[in-house]
């Protein structure tokens, strides 16, 4: 027998659990990532992180609906953000709060979507971003239209799609990476393997070795990354993004990190999980990571942080506000948009239910 | 003018606004240098190149979902299913996404995609290549349902449905691809969505059909005539919405009402158009309403086929009960 073709999955970090980076700062600099930068990463993540908090506690006291929390996602949905340009497009799952933030989605508009208000998707500043994707994968098979369209006109944008571990068990999946690596889109695929899909662990999804070897099926390359490691998510998404840019086709990230929270504010992950991996993992997490690093070097002071910590408080509490002084929509909300001109039924129907 | 038959027409009206709108695209599996493998994209790759026509891999899902990905990027994407029986493994993305993906954006991107499929039975196919279910999708909120019945509304209605601004299933009626050619000015011109024809008038009973049934519902009318009953012949063709004014003015008209249909029975659109008479019409009626249909079995298998489909006799037999109710 011969061996007619070989592939092999790579495994990276840069920051490591105990928060050494593997290259001098100097390096780092070189890759593009200055001090100031890793500043604004830490802003990012903590913002998000105030943001998930408060969220989980509008849903407590009846304020907005069921949210999922992006806590512990941090990493690899700031890398996201920070990497994209503006022109290009991205493509969520429910829990890219960082890199929607990023790109220009409003805190509010967040808060009014977990509201239960359509208008929170329509984002003001990154339009042509698709909206939170709930049912799973089926956002992959829209990134193939998009990756599709810039091939088309030409143009050098790239389309960011994000899923889960879960994810990647849909048929929506598989069919997306295989037209991907036909087509040689300019797609880069972030699997955030948060080890859980609601109870089912990753263990119990596949039996894939790597849910990154994945793209090999599809025929291009996939790797994993430590997801809590903000710089290593950073590093090798520029890295695909600027060759999926240059034409060199579609890659896949699978972002290895930890789901520390519950699936949604409806779940309780005390059912199935046990407290000794949920306190392992605390210790792994990204936010805490970059912080004892930052401080390590001397990046940043007590002060600073303590400050960083106000400046994420107030912005989220005015998003709150802004949030809650927003009048619901109108009756005739419902009907809108369900096409450019309301056919005449529908509109019979609008005017019956005002009529109530 | 040029004689073309249903299949042409489909192929005219997106080689027609292919050539007049770049953004129009055309994908689906063998449409390329194949053609379709009805011929409905017959030479629009040489056309038009492999960019604009393209061959996708064997992924229904993914035709639909991509088709929402390039129209969210203000592409056309005109998707080619190749069976209906093959289109649910795209549902899900029509009632999750393209259906909807307008309004829980609030307009800000928005759906203008085709998907056409080749539906019903009567060319003697292997399993899953003769149902009729478009009253699946008739019950999505957010999309168009629309099938053409000859030749001249197969070439207007897909140039509407390409420059709708919002997703349309359109369906074809394979029966009838080849029977009949008709001449047809390939000018461009579009038909209006959301409206029926009245392909026939008559003042004694109303009879409201679709797709490749309309031949056997106008045979029977024909035969209804000799024996002296004037029927009114309804092409509904806008699935969804349906065009209520037309069929309650008719109703109102004739006072009966016999609806064709090879979907089965139950739950279907023929329920609906009964529904909206029951509704609005009441008054109007001397007779109940009947329905000429389909059975709730699986579509049997070729031998028995013709068995399942309505005949023109049925027909004759339905309104002849209306008629001396």
């Amino acid at each position: 027998m011969e061996t007619v073709a070989k592939f092999e999955i790579g495994y990276s970090q840069s920051l490591n659990v105990s928060s050494q980076l593997n290259i001098s700062l100097e390096q780092l600099a070189g890759k593009g990532i200055s001090a100031a930068q890793l500043i604004e990463f830490y802003r990012t993540m903590s913002l998000v992180r105030v943001f998930d908090t408060k969220a989980i506690a509008l849903q407590r006291t009846g304020r907005i609906g069921t949210y999922a929390s992006c806590l512990g996602q941090e990493a690899i949905s700031t890398a996201i953000g920070n990497t994209m340009a503006a022109e290009d497009v991205f493509i969520p799952g429910y829990r890219d709060a960082a890199t929607l933030i990023l790109r220009g989605t409003k805190m509010e508009e967040l808060l009014l979507y977990w509201g239960g208000d359509s208008r929170g998707m329509n984002f003001s500043k990154n339009t042509q971003d698709l909206p939170y994707n709930v049912p799973i994968a089926s956002q992959c098979c829209h990134s193939i239209g998009i990756g599709y369209a810039f091939k088309l006109r030409q143009q050098p944008r790239v389309a960011v799609v994000v899923c889960g571990d879960g994810a990647t068990s849909e048929g929506d999946f598989y069919e997306s990476l295989n037209a991907a690596g036909t087509w040689k889109l300019p797609i880069v695929f972030v699997v955030v393997n948060n080890q859980w899909a609601i109870s089912v662990p990753r263990s119990k999804q596949s039996g894939c070795q790597t849910l990154a070897q994945k793209a090999i099926a599809g025929g291009f390359s996939g790797e994993q990354v430590d997801g809590n490691d903000i710089i290593g998510c950073h590093l090798k998404l520029q890295q695909a993004i600027d060759s999926a840019r240059a034409g060199n086709g579609p890659h896949l990230i699978e972002a290895i990190c930890y789901r520390l929270g519950d699936h949604t504010t409806a779940d309780d992950a005390s059912r199935y999980r046990d407290s000794e991996e949920l306190e392992q993992a605390w210790k792994e997490e990204p936010v805490a990571r970059l912080k004892k690093f930052l401080l390590n070097n001397q990046l940043i002071t007590d002060q600073q942080l303590e400050s960083i910590q106000q400046q994420c408080s107030t912005a989220v509490e005015a998003s709150v506000q802004t949030y809650l002084n927003t009048e619901t929509q109108t009756l005739s909300s419902i009907f809108e948009h369900m096409y450019q001109e309301m056919p005449a039924g529908l509109r019979a129907q609008l005017t019956q239910l005002e009529s109530e | 003018m040029p004689e073309m038959t249903l299949i042409e027409a489909v192929n005219a009206a997106m080689s027609y606004e292919m050539a007049v709108d770049e953004s129009v695209v055309v994908l689906g599996e063998d449409v390329g240098s194949n053609g379709g493998v009805f011929r409905a994209t017959d030479n629009l790759q040489q056309k038009y190149g492999e960019l604009r026509v393209i061959d996708t891999p064997l992924a229904e899902s993914l035709i639909c979902g991509m088709s929402v990905g390039l129209a969210a990027q203000g592409l056309k994407p005109v998707a080619e299913i190749q069976f209906m029986g093959f289109i649910f493994a795209a549902f899900d993305q029509v009632i999750c996404h393209a259906s909807r993906m307008r309004n829980r954006t609030r307009g800000r991107i928005t759906c203008p995609m085709v998907l056409r499929a080749p539906y019903g039975g009567g060319i003697h196919a292997p399993e899953h290549h003769s149902e009729s279910t478009e009253a699946i999708f008739a019950h999505v909120p957010g999309i168009r349902v629309v099938i053409p019945s000859s030749p001249a509304r197969a070439y207007g209605l897909l140039l509407a449905a390409i420059r709708d601004p919002d997703p349309v299933v359109f369906l074809e009626p394979k029966r009838i691809y080849r029977a009949q050619s008709e001449n047809v000015a390939d000018d461009g011109q579009a038909l209006p969505l959301d409206v029926c024809f009245t392909l026939r008038q008559g003042s004694d009973i109303t009879l409201i059909s679709w797709g490749a049934m309309l031949s056997e519902t106008l045979q029977a009318a024909q035969t209804l005539a000799e024996q002296g009953i004037d029927a009114e012949v309804i092409d509904l063709a806008s699935i969804k919405p349906i065009d209520k004014v037309t069929i309650l003015e008719s109703v109102e008209k004739t006072g009966r009402c016999v609806i064709v249909s090879e979907a089965a029975k139950s739950g279907g659109v023929a329920a609906e158009i009964s529904a909206i008479i029951a509704e609005e019409g009441l008054t109007s009626l001397l007779a109940p309403i009947l329905r000429v249909c389909g059975h709730d079995t699986v579509m049997p298998m070729f031998k028995l086929e013709q068995k399942y489909m309505p005949s023109v006799q049925q027909i004759i037999t339905a309104v002849s009960k209306v008629m001396e109710f």
